[in-house]
């Protein structure tokens, strides 16, 4: 009965539908000033950073160490995030742009940041895009955007790489 | 504090399977205790969600169908949102015109669940609150609709 619900083109169509029919009204209502969706995939290739490279980075004794932001949920963070990660706000919010523009008001353009979410699948994530973007637009040089294919469980902590959980 | 590799993970969820799914009681939207265990003789299908999680919103209305077409084999829906602000998942819920019930998550509660570091994430547990599927991300939904027939039909 349903069945036609249940293939994957009816569900990326449902997405797209629901995606303009009920996720925005949602965040109207909810009085969010939220800014214009950008996709994970407006993300120079150039600017990411695999999750086997940004490992092998914060274990090498020589390296510049990135300073890693989170960009996404602070209930995702509180259960694990890549350890000395610092936690600046979902990006798809106006109140979590605001929040990542706070924090690298005060840092040199050519400070070396990592940002990460990983709340969903790559090309659904709501918050890597528009952290990237604010960055750049702020003149920020040297920032990449870990690709996190399926999402922080499956690509970080299950991959086996450090974790540590708290606010 | 630094954990070890693996923790809130796939694989620990992936434990989870053929296990106890772990009992927890939270307070529903609709303000009524929500006791995972009080559904015990039905099959529920359990949901963590957010908002923010495009596909979930794909998921949800189509959970709320099925709830509809088997509630009376005894499935049961469960919604568990892990937003970060109770009153986005409220109107959320009130928009999508849920027909089962929701609540607030937290990360204890996720911890339990083997972490969920990643939406969305359904577990399916069987009559007698053994789980015995969970899927991770974009999930081909006559998958899931299948093995809940199948934990439907079988013997009590």
């Amino acid at each position: 009965m349903l069945s036609w619900l249940f293939s994957k083109k009816a569900a990326m169509i449902a997405a797209l539908a629901l995606s303009c029919r009920v996720l925005l009204p949602v965040r109207a209502a909810a009085q969010w000033a939220a800014p214009e969706p950008t996709s994970a995939f407006s993300i120079p290739t150039a600017q990411l950073i695999q999750p086997d490279e940004l490992n092998r980075l914060l274990r090498s004794p020589g390296a510049e160490k990135p300073l890693i932001l989170q960009v996404g949920s602070h209930m995702m963070f509180a259960q694990a995030h890549i350890p000395g990660s610092e936690y600046a706000g979902p990006s798809s919010l106006s109140e979590g742009i605001q929040q990542l523009r706070g924090r690298a008001a005060s840092l040199p353009h050519n400070r070396f940041i990592v940002i990460y979410c990983g709340c969903c699948p790559w090309n659904r994530c709501p918050n890597a895009g528009p952290a990237y973007k604010l960055l750049a637009s702020m003149g920020f040089t040297h920032v990449k955007v870990l690709y996190l294919a399926n999402n922080f469980g499956a690509d970080w902590a299950g991959k086996g790489y450090p974790v540590e959980s708290g606010q | 504090m630094t954990v070890t590799a693996g923790a809130g993970s796939g694989s620990a969820q992936k434990q989870l399977v053929n296990k106890d799914a772990p009992d927890f009681v939270l307070t529903s939207f609709n303000g009524k205790a929500l006791r995972l265990s009080s559904y015990r003789g039905k099959v529920v299908l359990l949901n963590f969600w957010a908002t923010w999680c495009a596909p979930c919103q794909v998921e949800m209305p189509v959970f709320a169908a099925w709830q509809r077409e088997y509630g009376a084999r005894d499935l049961q829906v469960v919604g568990i949102s892990m937003d970060d602000e109770a009153s986005l998942a409220r109107h959320a819920v009130e928009r999508l015109n849920l027909n089962y019930p929701l609540a607030m998550g937290n990360a204890r509660l996720a911890s339990r669940y083997g972490g969920v570091l990643g939406l969305p994430l359904t577990f399916l547990i069987d009559r007698n609150g053994i789980v015995r599927a969970r899927y991770q991300g974009e999930t081909e939904l006559s998958t899931i609709e299948n093995q809940i027939k199948s934990l439907l039909a079988a013997p009590r």
